[in-house]
């Protein structure tokens, strides 16, 4: 097994690129350190990301965040900021493991990963953030849902890495939210995860995204519960019709962590209570 | 020696204080030595192969791929491990558990196992043994593997207990039966009858240390082993027998150990690791992973329980009846006998009939987890008498006390109690400001009681003055939870001595008589009473050297507050002798002090608790958080109280945690689907609130300080607490434990569609 430091994504892309082995991208390797251990991955070549410059720092911009692919959960928990702009988010973000993974673990990674579970996914989606792509010739920008496209399964070509996320701006009166289902308080995947993000216009819902995690083979975005709240102050027929579209979307599996009739259930459930805190966070009353 | 058993009331200096554990500096530091810490010259890794499946033939084993490979030393099959055990059935089902012959019987099973120079050149040796398998029909579940259409496991089993005998195999190995009275008169005089059948999933110890060990065996039949094990001289028998080896020639060394709660008990790799480094002429250091520790150690039994319990207007039970049915994994074990033994022991119940099933599936074989088997029963005993209290309209603590067991009263197992502390723990319970603290909306409030034997058996232990006065002490009963400080602080009371005085020390197998294992609750009652006696034994010696100090004869002298003291008109001028200044001429009296002590410690203490649960249930998830929890039980007497709350607190929690999320879950293939902790459910510290606890102290009368054992009756009320808790927060009884949220949402759902 090989192990590299590239100092800019464009030559972490090369590397990629040429590796005639299984080459694997190495940011917090809160995944990759796991699947290592467990046997799961032989690597010929890890690259490790977290030397590249300005990759461990989220700027700020009149447009926005860039959060770099190497940036971890504590230090987007503390960024004052980001938590002002898009809690949701970060609380996501947050719920990852432990403390120690906390310090680790990373928004690109999460995404990389694609696990259906994964917590801050939906949220990222909800608050419309894009994942910015280097190749070895060419950089693009894909928006988060697009590049999930199955378990374990992203867009990304041989040779493309996440270099950084990006999360817009928010519009005056937005609100975010993510809440997850599992058995304990922490340490655990997510059963159901809902995130939510909403712009209110004198008290009334404007516009509103709806995604749900771990109830299908990727993160599923909600039209139909986005049009629930679309129009309405939260009342209980707006909720109700909200959970039923949230139940309706789900695909989920039986599997060792829930069945299929519980996760479709608390999915409703849960869209239900992550809208009364993001409608309130955008400045709503209840 | 004959040294007095017997309780005497008498004021302490040492005992019942708090002190930090000597073992303390070198655990939170990193220095302490676990399994897997030690190391010797030229050692090899090894691992294990295991089947990946329920139950198969294993046709053929080619390891000529692997063999070639360099940097491996060795290669074993069952092939390597002859069965040396003489027609010990018990034995040979061991031997069978630590190396599959002929037929893999569970997931996990080991098949093979290899020596390498190094991690990667194990795992690689691993992956080039070919194993063919005809994979055979299995069978995971309790209730299925009792089915006529069932596939039978073992050929060899024929149900014991049953008359007639019967004449075909099957997976039940055994029946027990027990209780008295006359069940049917009973049931005759009760007013309100109550039947309902409980189903538990398998848990499994979760220690946090995996198994290891460094083995080391010569071709002249020595051979050395370090391992994590709460009884190195059981380890020892165990390994020597399977191995052929000579018991004195193999010296076993017991590491520090990171939780076992019954689960090192049981040897699973160690004999692999032995013929491992005897192919090999090498050490080899073998370390399981955590998926092989949920794969192929020993988690309890699952389940499935029946319970009739008939009682009259004023709360009186007049019968009760329980089957059981314990699966043991693989192999037979006694697990439904325990739950026999355990199932109405809180209670002075006239008729009473408990009837177990042992049965064998295709899951590892079942070992001890605290309180082994009891709280199953309990779960389903003490839901039952909480659904018979509403019935009646009384209060379930009032209905407990109305029955409780006292001295005197007949145990359903046979013996007739002796002082026992059930009904204090439930006073103490009624009047606990727990009870009736408010609660808020969706919280209820449980309570449920919970039954020990505990035990006693062999030790062996030492006691050696230095010339300075400080104290080794030496024992061989494997300190698990803390016991090296309360045996310290047994010999200075004895001595009369400050506890920083006494060091105590686990001995290696080479140094001490045989010791039983640290299991049953054993080790503070017994190893304590061998500490006692051997403090005692020192003493006699003391005075002895004092009296030659003093010319004067050994009659007129006493010991006292850590001193010789001369007696007698003609001798109370003399000014008294310390133990340090005794010591110090002890060169010159005679040579090194010591005392000694071994003992088959009979009478271990029963141990009673009542356990009070709050819980809270989210009735759109059917999530639920225990909110308050309080443990009372009865310790006889609590040597270092800090360990006694310690141990509460502990079993407690490990039985809030199988109450609410642990199970192992099984796919339709048999195999294990959550081998790990991220999904095999333990709690988390957020999870729990703070565990209050009170001790209560009803001496044992066969301990000279009335010690009851104290580490596994707290595991016992947890499940049937919460699953009484949760009845009263949402009117659901929950009948299947764990109690996860899929169960409970179902149960709410039932009772919305039933309203």
């Amino acid at each position: 097994m090989r192990y590299a430091t590239p100092a800019s994504a464009k030559e972490a892309a090369g590397m990629l690129s040429k590796e005639k082995g299984a080459a694997f991208l190495l940011a917090g390797g809160t995944d990759l350190l796991v699947k290592l251990k467990m046997g799961m991955v032989e690597p010929d070549l890890v690259v490790d990301i977290k030397r590249i410059p300005k990759i461990d720092q989220i700027q700020t911009s009149a447009k926005g965040f860039t959060i770099g692919a190497a940036v971890s959960g504590s230090v987007i928990g503390q960024h004052k900021g980001l938590k002002a702009a898009w809690p949701g988010v970060v609380e996501a973000a947050n719920l990852i493991g432990s403390d120690q993974i906390q310090g680790r673990a990373t928004l690109a990674g999460n995404l990389c990963n694609a696990s259906p579970a994964a917590d801050s996914v939906p949220a990222m989606i909800a608050a419309g953030a894009k994942a910015v792509i280097v190749g070895p010739q060419k950089k693009r920008t894909v928006p988060v849902e697009k590049v999930v496209q199955g378990p374990g399964k992203t867009c990304l070509a041989k040779g493309e890495v996440i270099e950084a996320i990006t999360l817009p701006k928010p519009e005056a009166k937005t609100g975010d939210a993510y809440l997850r289902f599992i058995p304990r308080t922490e340490m655990d995947i997510a059963v159901v995860g809902v995130a939510i993000s909403l712009k209110l216009e004198r008290g009334v819902v404007k516009k509103a995204k709806v995604a749900l995690g771990a109830v299908a083979p990727t993160a599923v975005v909600v039209p139909a519960a986005a049009r629930a709240l679309v129009g309405s102050k939260l009342d209980d027929a707006a909720l109700e019709k909200l959970a039923a579209a949230c139940s309706a979307a789900c695909n989920p599996i039986d599997d060792k962590r829930g069945t299929v009739e519980y996760r479709t259930r608390v999915a409703g459930v849960l869209a239900k209570r992550a809208a009364k805190i993001a409608f309130q966070r955008a400045g709503g009353a209840l | 020696m004959g040294h007095e058993q017997k309780y005497v009331d008498k004021k302490y200096e040492v005992v019942g204080t708090r002190f930090n554990r000597p073992d303390g500096i070198d655990k939170v530091t990193g220095k302490a030595r676990y399994g897997a810490d030690a190391s010797a010259p030229g050692q090899l890794v090894g691992r294990v192969l295991r089947s990946p499946h329920a139950h198969a033939s294993i046709v053929k084993i080619n390891t000529s791929k692997a063999e070639k490979l360099p940097g491996v030393k060795a290669i074993i099959t069952s092939a390597d491990l002859p069965d040396v055990t003489g027609g010990d059935q018990g034995l040979a089902d061991i031997l069978e558990n630590c190396m599959a012959r002929g037929r893999a019987l569970y997931d996990g099973h080991a098949v093979a196992a290899v020596a390498a120079v190094d991690e990667q050149t194990a795992a690689q040796a691993l992956k080039l043994i070919d194993v063919k398998y005809k994979k055979l029909p299995h069978v995971t579940d309790v209730d299925e593997a009792m089915c006529e259409s069932a596939p039978v496991i073992h050929d060899r089993i024929i149900t014991r207990g049953v008359e007639p005998k019967p004449t075909k195999p099957s997976n039940v190995a055994a029946r027990t039966q027990m209780g008295h009275g006359d069940i049917e008169a009973g049931f005759a005089e009760a007013d309100v009858v109550i039947e309902k059948s409980y189903k538990t999933e398998q848990t499994h110890q979760g220690y946090i240390e995996p198994h290891a060990c460094l083995a080391s065996v010569n071709p002249d039949g020595t051979a050395e082993l370090w391992v994590t094990t709460q009884g190195h001289f059981v380890f020892r028998n165990v390994c020597a027998s399977l191995l052929g080896l000579d018991i004195a020639k193999l010296k076993v060394t017991s590491s520090e150990i990171g939780g076992g709660f019954g689960g090192k008990t049981h040897v699973w790799v160690e004999p692999v690791a032995l013929a491992l480094s005897r192919k090999a002429n090498r050490p080899v250091k073998l370390v399981m992973g955590r998926d092989e520790v949920f794969r192929a150690t020993g988690p309890t039994s699952s389940t499935s329980i029946d319970v009739k319990m008939g009682a009259k207007k004023d709360g009186t039970i007049t019968a009760a009846v329980a089957e059981m049915r314990y699966q043991g994994g693989a192999f037979p074990g006694n697990w439904a006998m325990l739950g026999c033994m355990t199932a109405f022991a809180c209670y002075d119940i006239k008729n009473n009939q408990s009837i177990g099933w042992d049965v064998v599936v295709n899951r590892p074989k079942v070992a001890a987890y605290r309180a082994p088997s009891a709280p199953m029963a309990a779960f389903a005993v003490e839901s039952t008498i909480d659904e018979l209290a509403k019935e009646i309209g009384i209060a379930p603590i009032d209905m407990r006390l109305k029955n409780v067991a006292r001295e005197g009263t007949l145990a359903p197992y046979g013996p007739t109690y002796g002082p026992i502390g059930i009904e204090h723990t439930l006073k103490a319970v009624k009047d606990h400001p727990h009870m009736r603290a408010k609660l808020k909306k969706n919280q209820g409030r449980g309570v449920a009681c919970g039954f020990w034997f505990n035990i006693g058996g062999q030790t062996c232990t030492d006691l050696n003055i230095s010339v300075d006065g400080t104290v080794n002490l030496t024992l061989g009963t494997v300190d698990v939870g803390g016991s090296r400080s309360s045996m310290a602080m047994i010999a200075a009371e004895e001595l009369g001595i400050p506890y920083e005085q006494v060091r105590a020390n686990i001995a290696d197998t080479t140094s001490l008589g045989h010791n039983d294992m640290t299991e049953g609750s054993r080790g503070t009652f017994s190893s304590g009473m061998a500490t006692i006696f051997a403090a005692r034994d020192a003493i006699s010696v003391l005075k002895q050297r004092a009296a030659k100090m003093w010319g004067i004869t050994e009659e007129d002298v006493i010991w006292e507050n850590g001193q010789a003291l001369a007696t007698g008109d003609s001798h109370s001028n003399l000014p008294p002798l310390s133990l340090k200044e005794i010591a110090a001429k002890s060169g010159r009296t005679g040579g090194p002090i010591a005392g000694h002590n071994e003992v088959v410690a009979d009478g271990a203490g029963m141990g009673f608790a009542s356990h009070i649960c709050d819980v809270e249930v989210d009735p759109e998830t059917g999530r639920s958080t225990i909110v308050r929890y309080t443990v009372v039980q009865d310790a006889g007497k609590a040597i270092n109280p800090d360990y006694v709350e310690g141990q509460f607190q502990g079993g407690a929690t490990q039985g809030i945690g199988w109450a609410l999320n642990e199970e192992y879950i099984y796919g339709d293939d048999g195999c294990l689907q959550n081998a790990g902790f991220l999904d095999y459910r333990i709690p988390v510290c957020s999870d729990l609130p703070f565990i209050d606890t009170q001790i209560l102290e009803v001496p044992n009368p066969l301990h000279p300080y009335g010690v009851r054992g104290v580490g596994e009756t707290s595991i016992v009320p947890p499940l049937a607490a919460v699953g009484n808790a949760i009845a009263n927060a949402t009117g659901v009884r929950m009948t299947h434990a764990p109690m996860s949220p899929p169960r409970v949402l179902a149960g709410i759902d039932t009772l919305e569609h039933a309203s």
